[in-house]
């Protein structure tokens, strides 16, 4: 792989530290007026997610990280593995629990996500940042009650646990925004 | 790419940087000081390690051969105001653009504005006072705190910067930073050390840091301390933790002069940077008199932009180089 010097550090740029797959968020040139550049670089580690702050001597080099973000279409879990499959070359991939991490209580099959491959393995999975699911538990609904504030859990079909207000029912449709888990609308009755 | 002919500053930030300039002109004619307005493009340039200038291109170097010899844009204009020192202009201060190669970031802009004075007959710790007057009349009710270069690291790193071992400074260098420091120059380690560790501790209004490492005096006198220390006669201000102004009891002895030009040269050497010729125009005025004098730039930008709470350079600017 090619290296990076820090004048060419971008937000987005994927590079190797300590080993691990980094992801650049910042970069900030330092310069004392008669002193030498370094660079105070905010990174995050994609292995771990935490983010880390370094610096380096300006015209340091880190080397590129083998790193893809690449849309894949979800299959389906066997319990130990869970299946994608890039849609153009029909090429599988399976991903262990700890890349599907935050992803898991979001994924329904057939659904597009996004997966990021680190020489070629994946190494973590991003949902859509909003998905459409249905209710599969939750109290009966409350008619009328559209107008009052108030919610209550619903259980939706990949298991995740979202606040829905309280006029909804089971076997509805509702849109998540899986970053915040939070619930922003009705799609339709079933 | 459509949305950058705009100004980065908004017009009321334009308004204020416009005021600010008057403000600052009139503090000097006030106190008389003459407005000097010396060239930007030059023969001779600095030859500090870590200040690189921007030199033209000849375009059409058949025709014209003459033209032929680089021109640098002024990364300062020190050298300059130094001959219109020792040719006896008296108390003397610039308020222009200053030019420094790829120096871009939050608070970087390849060009800038900078103010610059002189002070004759006059030490460094009078030309501070001058400084925390002229920010004051800015910000009025500024807090100021005045510190030694030794006692700041003495307080966060328990360490004397004047006399800790180079391996000591190297290794801590490292810590705060990478490997790629286990080799550095004292200079650049202390510079890392201060700018990582001491500068975001930095209390909030003005801060006057004074009595730099020797290894850093640049074009100041150095002396001993009352500890015995060898220092160099710099101070370097702060504002709101953003490095602000930097200052010297000049240097006026032409031979020490020629001894750190060919130092800087030595060094640039090391580092694989092209030899730049020294100043000749410089050292002669130094040969026929520089006057005892203390001088100081300040980057207007970065005041303007401490003035408005900007973020960023390019708030402050009608455009940066982003926009050019």
């Amino acid at each position: 792989m090619s290296n990076y010097s820090t004048n060419e550090f971008r937000s987005g740029l994927k590079v190797m530290l300590d080993g691990d797959p980094c992801s650049i968020l910042d970069n900030e040139l330092v310069k004392p007026g008669k002193g030498q550049a370094f660079n105070r670089v905010k990174l995050r580690n994609l292995n771990t997610g935490r983010v880390l702050d370094k610096t380096f001597k300006s015209g340091e080099q880190l080397e590129a990280a083998d790193v893809m973000d690449t849309d894949m279409q979800y299959l389906y879990t066997d319990g130990d593995f869970w299946y994608f499959m890039e849609p153009e070359s029909f090429e599988q991939h399976q991903a262990d629990e700890k890349a599907v991490g935050d992803a898991l209580p979001w994924l329904s099959e057939q659904d597009m996500v996004v997966v990021t491959l680190f020489n070629g393995a994946p190494l973590s999975v991003t949902p859509p940042n909003h998905v459409e699911l249905e209710i599969v538990e939750t109290d009966p609904g409350l008619r009328g009650d559209t107008a009052q504030g108030g919610s209550k859990p619903a259980k939706l079909v990949t298991g995740a646990v979202v606040k829905v207000p309280l006029f909804l029912d089971q076997g509805e449709i509702v849109r998540v925004d899986t970053r915040t888990g939070e619930y922003q609308g009705r799609v339709s009755a079933k | 790419m459509l949305k950058q002919w705009q100004p980065g500053a908004s017009l009321a930030t334009l308004r204020q940087r416009s005021r600010v300039l008057a403000q600052l002109r009139d503090f000097f004619q006030q106190r008389q000081v003459m407005e000097v307005d010396v060239p930007l493009l030059s023969r001779a340039t600095v030859t500090d390690l870590n200040i690189d200038s921007i030199h033209t291109i000849n375009p059409n170097p058949s025709a014209n051969p003459r033209t032929s010899d680089p021109a640098y844009l002024q990364t300062s204009p020190e050298y300059f105001m130094k001959r219109l020192l020792a040719s006896g202009s008296g108390d003397i201060y610039s308020l222009g653009k200053a030019f420094r190669s790829a120096e871009s970031g939050h608070r970087h802009n390849p060009e800038f504005t900078m103010l610059e004075w002189y002070r004759c007959g006059w030490d460094e710790h009078q030309l501070m006072d001058e400084v925390v007057e002229l920010v004051a009349t800015l910000v009025p009710d500024i807090a100021v705190r005045r510190c030694s270069y030794g006692d700041l690291f003495i307080q966060h790193l328990e360490v004397d910067p004047h006399r800790i071992e180079l391996v000591e400074l190297q290794s801590m260098a490292v810590s705060a930073s990478s490997e790629a420091w286990a080799h550095e120059t004292r200079g650049n380690c202390l510079d890392l050390l201060f700018t990582v560790l001491i500068e975001p501790r930095l209390e909030e209004g003005l801060v006057l840091v004074y009595d730099y490492p020797s290894c850093q005096s640049a074009l100041a006198q150095c002396a001993e301390d009352s500890q015995g220390r060898r220092i160099s006669r710099r101070f370097e201000a702060f504002l709101n933790r953003v490095e602000l102004a930097n200052g010297y009891c000049e240097l006026t002895d032409v031979a020490e002069q020629t001894a750190r030009f060919a130092e800087d040269q030595r060094l640039r050497q090391q580092s694989g940077k092209a030899a730049i010729a020294a100043d000749q125009h410089l050292l002669a005025a130094m040969q026929a008199g520089l006057p005892d004098s203390a001088g100081v730039a300040m980057g207007v930008d970065r005041l303007i932009m401490q003035l408005q709470g900007a973020d960023s350079i390019d708030q402050v600017m009608p455009f940066s180089w982003d926009r050019c």
